[in-house]
């Protein structure tokens, strides 16, 4: 016998679409234990074959930039264009990049 | 009635009833999620139901659908077991009850997959990857409920002596199911339950449940002779065929 809870805790869920792409995150959902949330996800997530692979993660194991933040973490990238590979000549034969 | 298509009525009613009971709990479920789950578990069984009955109306070659067989027939004329016709009382009891009838279901299907009959067979095949999933997914909630809080653990028990005598149909052959084991149609059904017990077993050793020791079984369901939930049940579902007969979306 364990200890009762009155919620699950929440879990945040990432599917891979297809083969080749990276896990993208979905959504969240609550339950007991990570099988459960596989379960869930499963259940919630990937009713029209959403994809073909699923990560569950404790939402309390995620550590998230602070909105207030904002500025000094994102700003001072702005005005630094040389950062961006913009200045170059992509030949038409190379397609999509 | 030939003794192929009073088989494949049985598993086509069984499935269908257990999907009606199922999708009662929609909108009802304890949380979001065994909302959706509970659902998705229903409309599974509802397929499963729809190919059953469609071979079977093929089988009969009356001229009726699988719409007729489910929606146009009384309770005398429906072939499920007793136990999926029974009320869903709580979370518990339902949970058991697809437990129970899952553990049943996947050991079908794989030996359904090999049977002589091809349509059957593919029919099967289709089926036992998303009761492969039922199947897990019903006994981790038994575990979990039944290894859980005082109350989770008390409710299973009694969903478990509740069903316990609903049991034994399941495996219990009459000439029918005899027949059709004898040409490779369908697995001889006592051979169905040694797995099902170990497996059982496993689980309830886990959900520290304790399985009653009584081997009373009601039978009936599948010669048609039904308790009272059952027509109360076809009230419901079948309510609209009956209102607005030939009505269609």
């Amino acid at each position: 016998m364990t200890e009762t809870r009155s919620e699950w805790p929440l879990w945040e869920v990432f599917i891979r679409g297809q083969h080749g792409l990276s896990h993208r995150h979905v959504g969240s959902l609550h339950a007991a234990d990570a099988k459960m949330a596989m379960h869930h996800a499963r259940d919630v997530y990937t009713r029209r074959n959403e994809g073909v692979s699923l990560w569950v993660v404790p939402a309390a194991a995620i550590t998230a930039s602070a909105p207030g933040d904002k500025g000094p973490m994102f700003e001072p990238s702005n005005d630094k264009v040389y950062r961006h590979p913009d200045f170059f000549d992509i030949p038409d034969d190379v397609g999509p990049m | 009635m030939t003794a192929l298509f009073e088989g494949l009525l049985r598993l086509g009613d069984t499935t269908l009833i257990l999907s009606h009971r199922v999708s009662e709990w929609c909108g009802h479920a304890p949380a979001l999620e065994e909302d959706i789950a509970l659902a998705n578990t229903a409309l599974d069984l509802i397929g499963q139901a729809q190919m059953w009955l469609g071979l079977a109306a093929e089988v009969e070659g009356a001229g009726r659908s699988a719409d007729d067989l489910a929606y146009l027939r009384d309770v005398w004329e429906f072939r499920n077991f007793l136990l999926v016709e029974r009320p869903n009382v709580d979370f518990g009891h339902t949970i058991m009850r697809q437990c129970l009838f899952d553990q049943w279901n996947g050991l079908m299907l794989n030996h359904l997959s090999g049977s002589t009959d091809d349509r059957i067979a593919a029919i099967a095949q289709k089926a036992a990857k998303e009761a492969a999933y039922h199947t897990e997914r019903s006994a981790d909630l038994v575990i979990a409920l039944g290894d859980g809080t005082k109350e989770s653990h008390a409710r299973m028990q009694s969903a478990l002596d509740a069903f316990w005598p609903y049991v034994g149909e399941m495996f219990t052959a009459d000439p029918v199911d005899t027949e059709l084991a004898r040409d490779g149609v369908f697995p001889d059904l006592a051979s169905l339950r040694a797995p099902w017990d170990a497996r059982i077993n496993e689980i309830f050793a886990s959900a520290t449940l304790h399985k009653p020791d009584s081997a009373f079984a009601h039978q009936g369901g599948k010669s048609g002779k039904h308790t009272e939930h059952l027509g109360h049940l076809l009230t419901t579902m079948q309510w609209l065929q009956r209102a607005y007969p030939g009505a269609t979306w």
